[in-house]
């Protein structure tokens, strides 16, 4: 690690890597606020997870693009099921059925699928940027306007400091995901997928056709839609990273270089709310 | 100019106090955007999340890189690059007694400059008999354009922002992706590649990197169009090396050729002369991509130790020799 404990503010082909402390929250605001921009923002709330809508959408209020045009997405099973959250000016919300499943590797796999026809119906028409989150998550800090870019990508929070080969990709040649020993950049999390609306259906789609071929040949990438993403950003370069303070887990522990949480994976009970192992 | 020595860039500006409402960067949608494609079996090392240069600041508030040795992998932004078949157009200006430094500043640019990338040179001269012959590498071509001559060297010098205006609205739109312009009293020494593209490129000034923004060389009388007051500015920029899209830098000189045509109906002369516009318009223009000072030296035979590599460096010169007046 280096000396200070700070984070490496660029990937090697120029994309920023979005740390506390590289950016000035203000200056960036004003630069963004001219362009009267809306931000899509996906989430996927089926089953048991509807359980983590209320504090996903009252910590967003409080933290995600505040005073910025925000429209949320909110895909599930059960719409009545979704709580009343009061949403502040400016951010608005919509709720869109989808079956239930009862595989959740199944939920994970279709929201590459629901994310593409989302922006080809609307999104195209109406948004700039393009947010997809989980939804088994909180905000516990400032996610603001330096998270936009043409394609962005978030360091997983386990595997920033691992060597390439400890990266959990697809290692499989016969999966469409699969990513060799010798190659690699970053490993990516699939919580979070961001960009300019036409780039992030490029890679909606890619990812989709690519679980289609795959389900075709009986086979599932280890890391599910997460590996296909990872293979799209290895050979389409995101534009810009965001550190694991944009991504990160309630069951690690702080290191120094992360000097503030921002967006975290809470603390579940995965056989309580899958509904399958 | 006696120099303390340097320690490293840093944002000594610790609070953005700036006219915010006059800030402007243009939507990325609009800007031609194309993908960092790269391809299968191309290895390089891994990227470190934690490790690297500690001495330098990479990356501005606004979060445009700045570009340092060891920041980059030059052959990973090369073969991404690439694929785009992409044309840099690169104006110098060489009149008077500067054509002296043609020969070498094209020679050590085809050893250096954008290696393996379509370049178009575009070299205004009021003396086109005296451009040396220099051996093009492939991909590279040049194209003489014959000015007239001028008296003072900063009306040649100010004179440039018109010259590259008309440039890139008659011509370049067909034929070139980005532009660079380089001040031609000067050598490369080492590579300079595809990582200084961007949409908009500001490169450091070689002196002025740690200075305290109120003690930059800006234009400070109220009176002139360059005027940045004290309590504002980012960074020192030089005028001898600036670039980007040809949309960006045809309306960054076309706006600075508009405030100094209003300086001089007013009868005033910035005090860097175009350089000093050029501070103005990216102050409020941010730019995308910043160059380090290796990219624009003071002289190859001073080093300060968090210039790993001098790329690119004005030569010595006897300013009494050389300039018309």
């Amino acid at each position: 690690m280096g000396p200070d404990g700070k984070g490496i503010p660029l990937s090697p082909w120029l994309a920023p890597i979005v740390w506390e402390g590289t950016f000035d929250p203000t200056l960036i605001d004003s630069i963004y606020k001219q362009q009267n921009l809306t931000i899509a923002t996906t989430v996927f709330a089926l089953g048991k997870y509807i359980r983590f809508l209320k504090d996903f959408l009252e910590s967003a209020e409080q933290n995600y693009f505040v005073g910025f045009h925000v429209h949320y997405y909110i895909f599930t099973d059960e719409p009545e099921q979704v709580p009343a959250v009061e949403l502040g000016e400016d951010h608005h919300l919509t709720v869109i059925k989808v079956p239930s499943s009862n595989r959740w590797q199944e939920i994970s796999l279709s929201r590459m699928r629901r994310l593409e026809e989302l922006i080809e119906s609307q999104l195209v028409n109406e948004a700039d940027y393009v947010f997809s989150l989980d939804v088994d998550t909180k905000f516990y800090g400032h996610w603001g306007v330096e998270t936009l870019g043409r394609l962005v990508g978030a360091l997983h929070p386990w595997f920033y400091s691992s060597p390439r080969e400890q990266f959990t990709y697809e290692r499989r040649p016969e999966s469409q995901a699969f990513i060799p020993y010798s190659e690699g950049d970053y490993y990516f999390i699939g919580a979070v997928i961001g960009g300019l609306v036409k780039d992030v259906y490029q890679l909606a789609k890619t990812c989709r056709e690519q679980l289609e071929i795959d389900a075709s040949k009986s086979i599932e990438a280890v890391w599910q839609e997460e590996s296909h993403l990872n293979k799209y950003f290895l050979y389409n370069k995101p534009s810009k990273l965001l550190s694991p303070e944009y991504l990160w887990d309630d069951k690690k522990s702080k290191p120094e270089e992360i000097k503030i949480v921002r967006f975290s994976q809470i603390l579940k009970n995965y056989a309580e709310i899958r509904p399958n192992p | 100019m006696k120099r303390r020595s340097l320690i490293y860039l840093h944002t000594n500006q610790n609070s953005c106090k700036q006219i915010i409402g006059k800030v402007f960067i243009k939507p990325e949608e609009k800007y031609k955007n194309f993908g960092l494609h790269s391809s299968p079996g191309f290895l390089y090392n891994q990227p470190s999340v934690l490790v690297g240069r500690t001495d330098v600041v990479s990356m501005t508030p606004w979060l445009a890189p700045i570009i340092w040795e060891g920041t980059f992998d030059p052959t990973l932004v090369d073969s991404i690059y690439k694929q785009h078949n992409l044309t840099i157009a690169t104006t110098v200006f060489a009149l008077g007694k500067y054509t002296r430094f043609l020969k070498d500043f094209l020679e050590s640019a085809e050893e250096h400059y954008f290696v393996g990338f379509r370049v178009h040179y575009y070299l205004f001269t009021d003396q086109p008999e005296a451009v040396p012959e220099v051996k093009m590498g492939k991909n590279h071509r040049l194209t003489v354009r014959r000015v007239p001559s001028m008296d003072r060297w900063q009306d040649i010098s100010m004179g440039r922002m018109e010259i590259l205006e008309k440039l890139i609205e008659n011509e370049l739109a067909s034929e070139a992706d980005y532009i660079f312009c380089l001040d031609v009293d000067t050598k490369f020494y080492g590579r300079w590649g595809s990582e200084s593209l961007g949409r908009l490129v500001g490169v450091i000034h070689p002196w002025f990197f740690d200075y305290p923004r109120d003690q930059f060389t800006y234009e400070r009388r109220p009176e002139s169009q360059a005027f940045i007051p004290a309590g504002e500015g980012d960074y020192y920029y030089t005028a001898a090396a600036f670039g980007g899209s040809l949309a960006d830098v045809h309306h960054l000189t076309k706006t600075c050729r508009e405030q100094m045509n209003i300086d001089a109906a007013n009868s005033i002369e910035a005090i860097w002369h175009e350089e000093s516009h050029l501070n103005k318009y990216f102050l409020y223009n941010k730019p995308s991509k910043l160059l380090s000072p290796e990219y624009l030296w003071r002289d190859i035979n001073i080093s300060v130790g968090q210039v790993k590599i001098i790329r690119f460096s004005h030569v010595a010169k006897n300013n009494a020799e050389v300039r018309p007046n």
